[in-house]
C-alpha cells in the first residue's frame, strides 16, 4: 500500500532534483549555440578574437556543461527508482523517446563535446567549427524528444489501455511525435535556453565593459548575445507556451488555474493582469482585467471560449462515475477473459478509467466510493490556483524584462554606443537571474499545474511511485541535499573565478590581467 | 516484418550489446579511476592518466544512459523493478557517478595541490563505486531478487541494502572490479609511456590472475552451490502476456541448462578465461593495441557467460519465481519494439562511426611533455 507520504516525499524529490537539473540545462542549451555563432564568425573572418571568445566562453561552457550531465543521471535513474509504477504503466510510450534522445543526441553532445574542448589543434578549422555546431544540434535534438516525452505526459495521445498486461502500449509514433503540445512546448523551451546562454553572456559582458577590461572582447560578445537574445526572447513570448493551452483538458484546467477564471467567460475572455485568487469563494479579489487579450493569446481566435473552473469540476464529477464502471468491468475482464459484457462495458468507458483511479487515493477499491469520496477527487482534479497565478505571472514578469534589456542592448549596438549606456551596462549584470527564475517558474506552471496526475487523465500521480519505505526516501534527499548544496557551492566558485579572470584564463598574453602580471591560474 | 518472437530475441541481444558496450568502453574509464591515486605518483602522471581518456570518457558513459533509456522504453518493467527494489544501491551508484563529470572538468582547473589531490581520490570513487555496485547488482541478479509483482504489476521488494552483500554477489565484485582494473591497466598501457605503462603492466598481471581464480571459483559455485531458474509452463512467445502467467522452478544447477541446449554458449567462459591469458602474454611481450581488443572481448565474453546462462529470464524473482521477468513477458510492445529497433539499426552505426573518428583523432600517447606544454587547456 503506498502510503501519502511516501508520495509526497516523492514529489518534493522529483521536483527538487528537476529544478535543480534546470540550473544548468538552459544555459548549455543557449551557450552551445551561441559558440556555434561565435566560432563560425572566426572561420569566417579568420579574427583571432573570435576564436578566444569561443575558448574562453567555451570555458564557462564546460563548468556548466559538467553539472549538466552530473545531475542529468538523476534525472534518468529517477523514473525507475521513485517512480516504478509509473515506469512500468506507461513507459512502452514515454520510454520511447528516451531510448531514441539517448541515441540521437546524448552520444553526439557528449561525443563532441570532448573534441570541443581537447581538438583545436587536431581538426582543421572547419572540422573544428563542425564539431561546435554538432555539439549544439545534440543539446537541442535532446530537448527536442525529452520534450516530446513530456508533452505526451501532459496530453497522452496515440496509445491505448492493454489488459493483459495492464498498462498503456503506443498504438501511433506520428501521433506521439507530432503532438501539438509537444511542438509548441519544444520551441518555447529551447528558445528560453538561448534566451538564458545571451543574458548570461550579455550580463558578464556588461560587467567587463562597466570595469573597461578587455573592451574589444566584451563589446563583441555583448554585440552576438543582444541579437541572439532579442531574435530568442521574441519567440519565447510570442510562441508562449499558452498557446497549446487549449490543447486536452488537463491543459485547459492549468489555464483556468493560471488564470483563476472560476466561471467560463463569454469569448473573447479577459485576462487578469493582478488580483488574489481565493480558493474557498471561488473569486478573485481586486482583480484588474485587460479585456480580449487571454481569448487572443490562449484561443489565438475572438469566438472561442477559455474554460472556466467550476464547469471543468462539472465535467470531472460526470467522468470519475464513468471511470468507477471502467475499472469495475476491468476486474472482471480480468478474472475472466471471455466475458463480453464485461468486455463491451469496458471498452465503452475506458478512456474514463484514469479517472476512476483518482479514487485510489480514497478507498482502495474504487467501486465502493462514497459520494464525499468522489467530490473529494473531483475537488483535487483541478490544481490549486494561487500558486499557478502568482508563478505564471512571475515568469512573465521576468520575460518581459528580459525584453527590455536585450531591445534595448540592441538598439543601442546599432547605434554603436552601447559600451556607453552604464545603465544598461548594469541592468544587464544585475538581469543575469532573469531567465533562471522564469525557467524555473515555468517549470513549476507546468509540472505542478500538471496535478493531479503524472499522464493527464490516465494515472494519477498518488499510484505512480515505487513500493518504497519512507526511511529510504529520507535518505536519498539527504544524499542529493548534501552532494547538490557541494556541488553548487563548488561550481559557483569556479564559475565566478573564471568571470573574474575573463579571457585572461586563455594564457594568451593578450588580455587584461596578463598585461598587469596579475595571472596566477 | 519480424513476428514478436523475433523481435523479443532481437531486444534481449541489443540489451546485451548495450551492457557490453557500456562496459568495453567505460569500463576502462572506471578502471583508470580506480588506479588513478596508485598509479600516478605526481601531478604530472596523474594528469597523463586523466587526459587518455579526457576527450572521450564523457561519449563512454553515455552507453550507460543510453542503456538506462533502452531497458525503459523495451524492457520498462525490468526498468521499474532493478531501479525501485535495488533502491538504496542505486543511489549510491549515482552518487558515485557524480564525481565523475565534475572531477574531470574542474580537477586541473586550479593549482591548489589539496583541491586536486581531494579531485583525484574523488575520481578514485567514481571509478570504484560503480564498479562495486553494478557487479553486485549483477551478483544479485543471477541469484534471483526478492521482489514480487502484484496483481496489478507493481513491483514489491522485499529485501534491505544490506541483504545484497551476500558471498556470492561479493565474489561478483571480486571478479568486476578486478576485470575492470585489468581493462584499465591494458588502456593505459597502451596509451601511456616510460615508468606510468610500466606500472600498468604490473597491474595488468595482477588484476589478470585475480580474475581468472575468482570467475572459476564463481563459475563452480553457480555450477553446483546456487539456484537456477526454469520455466516449466508453456509460453507462447508471440504473446502479449502478463509475467504472472507462467510457472517457474528454481533449484540447483538449473543455470547450466543453456549449456546442453546451445553447446556454443561454453566458448563464452572459455574465452573469457584464456582470452586474459592471452592479454597477459601481449602485455609482455608489449603488444598493447593487440591486448586492448582482447581484454575488450574478455569483458564480453565474461558478461555473456552471465547472460547466456540465464537466457532467456533477465530478472529472476527468488522470493515468487513466476514474478520472474523473462524475454518472453517482460518486453514493450511489439509496435514499440519494432519503432525502437529501426532508431537503433539507423543510430547506433552513427554513433559507432563518429566515435571511432573521435578516437582516430585523439590516438596516440599521452605524455608529460604534452601536459606541461599544454597545462591550461588539458584536465
Amino acid at each position: 500500500m503506498i502510503t501519502n507520504e511516501v508520495v509526497e516525499l516523492s514529489r518534493l524529490q522529483f521536483a527538487l532534483t528537476a529544478l535543480y537539473h534546470f540550473l544548468f540545462v538552459p544555459l548549455t542549451l543557449g551557450l552551445s549555440f551561441l559558440l556555434a555563432i561565435m566560432e563560425s564568425v572566426y572561420v569566417m573572418s579568420g579574427r583571432e578574437i573570435y576564436k578566444d571568445m569561443t575558448r574562453f566562453w567555451g570555458k564557462l561552457f564546460g563548468i556548466n556543461f559538467a553539472m549538466g550531465v552530473t545531475t542529468g543521471i538523476t534525472m534518468e535513474f529517477q523514473f525507475g527508482t521513485n517512480w516504478a509504477y509509473y515506469s512500468h504503466y506507461v513507459g512502452d510510450i514515454f520510454g520511447l523517446p528516451l531510448a531514441i534522445e539517448g541515441m540521437m543526441a546524448f552520444f553526439l553532445e557528449s561525443t563532441f563535446v570532448g573534441v570541443f574542448f581537447f581538438g583545436w589543434d587536431k581538426l582543421t578549422k572547419m572540422q573544428h567549427l563542425t564539431t561546435t555546431w554538432l555539439l549544439a544540434l545534440g543539446t537541442s535534438l535532446s530537448a527536442l524528444w525529452i520534450l516530446i516525452a513530456n508533452g505526451w505526459m501532459q496530453h497522452p495521445v496515440g496509445a491505448e489501455f492493454n489488459y493483459d498486461t495492464m498498462r498503456m502500449e503506443l498504438i501511433s509514433f506520428s501521433e506521439l511525435f507530432f503532438n501539438p503540445v509537444a511542438q509548441v512546448k519544444f520551441v518555447h523551451t529551447v528558445a528560453a535556453g538561448y534566451v538564458t546562454g545571451s543574458m548570461f553572456v550579455l550580463g558578464i559582458s556588461g560587467y567587463y565593459l562597466l570595469n573597461n577590461k578587455d573592451v574589444a572582447f566584451a563589446r563583441r560578445s555583448f554585440r552576438i548575445a543582444s541579437g541572439f537574445g532579442l531574435a530568442a526572447v521574441l519567440s519565447v513570448i510570442v510562441l508562449g507556451d499558452e498557446s497549446g493551452y487549449t490543447t486536452g483538458e488537463v491543459q485547459r484546467a492549468k489555464l483556468a488555474a493560471i488564470e483563476a477564471e472560476w466561471e467560463t467567460e463569454e469569448a473573447p475572455a479577459s485576462f487578469t493582469l493582478f488580483g488574489f485568487p481565493d480558493e474557498d469563494t471561488m473569486t478573485t479579489h481586486y482583480a484588474i482585467k485587460v479585456p480580449y487579450v487571454m481569448g487572443l493569446i490562449a484561443t489565438r481566435s475572438i469566438d472561442q471560449k477559455v474554460d472556466g473552473i467550476k464547469e471543468i469540476r462539472e465535467r470531472k464529477h460526470h467522468r470519475i462515475t464513468n471511470g468507477m464502471i471502467a475499472y469495475e468491468n476491468l476486474q472482471l475482464l480480468r478474472q475472466d477473459k471471455t466475458n463480453q459484457a464485461a468486455k463491451s462495458a469496458f471498452e465503452a468507458h475506458k478512456d474514463d478509467l484514469g479517472h476512476g483511479l483518482l479514487l485510489k487515493k480514497y478507498t482502495e477499491n474504487v467501486v465502493d466510493a462514497t459520494p464525499e469520496q468522489i467530490d473529494a477527487a473531483v475537488h483535487d482534479a483541478i490544481p490549486r490556483v494561487a500558486p499557478m497565478f502568482w508563478t505564471f505571472r512571475g515568469m512573465v514578469l521576468c520575460g518581459f524584462t528580459m525584453l527590455f534589456i536585450f531591445a534595448a542592448s540592441f538598439y543601442f549596438n546599432a547605434k554603436r554606443t552601447a559600451h556607453k549606456q552604464r545603465w544598461l551596462l548594469r541592468l544587464a549584470f544585475y538581469g543575469i537571474p532573469l531567465p533562471w527564475i522564469a525557467s524555473e517558474l515555468g517549470w513549476v506552471v507546468a509540472e505542478y499545474g500538471r496535478q493531479p496526475w503524472t499522464i493527464a487523465n490516465i494515472l494519477p500521480t498518488h499510484l505512480s511511485t515505487s513500493s518504497v519505505e519512507p526511511g529510504q526516501l529520507y535518505l536519498s534527499l539527504a544524499g542529493f541535499f548534501v552532494f547538490y548544496t557541494v556541488l553548487l557551492i563548488i561550481e559557483m566558485y569556479l564559475m565566478l573565478k573564471y568571470v573574474r579572470l575573463g579571457p585572461s584564463s586563455l594564457h594568451t598574453g593578450r588580455y587584461h590581467h596578463e598585461q598587469e602580471g596579475l595571472s596566477h591560474v | 516484418m519480424f513476428d514478436y518472437e523475433t523481435l523479443r530475441v532481437i531486444w534481449w541481444a541489443i540489451l546485451a550489446f548495450l551492457v557490453c558496450g557500456f562496459t568495453v568502453m567505460d569500463g576502462f574509464d572506471l578502471g583508470i579511476g580506480m588506479l588513478l591515486p596508485f598509479l600516478g605518483k605526481t601531478d604530472d602522471e596523474r594528469r597523463v592518466m586523466l587526459n587518455t581518456v579526457g576527450p572521450t570518457w564523457e561519449g563512454n558513459q553515455t552507453w550507460l544512459v543510453t542503456l538506462g533509456g533502452i531497458s525503459f522504453g523495451a524492457w520498462s518493467l525490468v526498468y521499474a523493478t532493478v531501479f525501485s527494489g535495488l533502491y538504496t544501491g542505486m543511489l549510491v551508484l549515482l552518487f558515485g557517478l557524480f564525481l565523475r563529470p565534475v572531477g574531470f572538468d574542474y580537477r586541473s582547473k586550479l593549482p591548489d595541490p589539496r583541491w586536486r589531490s581531494s579531485w583525484d581520490w574523488a575520481l578514485f570513487l567514481g571509478g570504484l563505486v560503480p564498479s562495486v555496485v553494478l557487479s553486485l547488482a549483477v551478483g544479485n541478479v543471477i541469484l534471483g531478487l526478492p521482489f514480487q509483482l502484484d496483481n496489478e504489476l507493481r513491483s514489491l521488494y522485499i529485501g534491505s541494502f544490506w541483504d545484497l552483500f551476500n558471498p556470492f554477489s561479493l565474489l561478483c565484485v571480486v571478479v568486476g572490479v578486478s576485470l575492470l582494473c585489468l581493462h584499465g591497466a591494458v588502456f593505459l598501457h597502451w596509451r601511456t609511456e616510460a615508468e606510468l605503462a610500466e606500472r600498468a603492466r604490473r597491474v595488468i598481471v595482477w588484476s589478470g590472475l585475480a580474475f581468472v581464480l575468482s570467475f572459476i571459483a564463481a563459475g563452480f559455485w553457480l555450477a553446483y552451490g546456487q539456484d537456477g531458474y526454469l520455466i516449466t509452463s508453456a509460453i507462447d512467445p508471440n504473446a502479449s502476456v502478463s509475467p504472472l502467467a507462467k510457472t517457474v522452478t528454481k533449484s540447483a544447477g538449473l543455470w547450466l541448462n543453456n549449456y546442453s541446449i546451445y553447446p556454443a554458449l561454453v566458448l563464452a567462459p572459455s574465452i573469457a578465461l584464456f582470452g586474459v591469458l592471452l592479454v597477459i602474454f601481449c602485455s609482455i611481450k608489449r603488444y598493447v593495441g593487440t591486448a586492448f581488443v582482447v581484454s575488450s572481448l574478455v569483458v564480453i565474453c565474461t558478461l555473456m557467460t552471465a547472460g547466456g546462462s540465464m537466457f532467456p529470464f533477465i530478472l529472476p524473482s527468488s522470493i515468487h519465481p513466476a514474478s520472474s521477468l523473462t524475454v518472453w513477458d517482460a518486453s514493450a510492445s511489439r509496435y514499440t519494439l519494432q519503432l525502437l529497433f529501426f532508431a537503433t539499426v539507423v543510430f547506433m552505426p552513427i554513433v559507432m562511426a563518429y566515435t571511432t573518428w573521435v578516437y582516430c583523432v585523439m590516438r596516440g600517447k599521452v605524455t608529460v611533455k604534452d601536459i606541461q606544454d599544454n597545462q591550461h587547456i588539458l584536465y
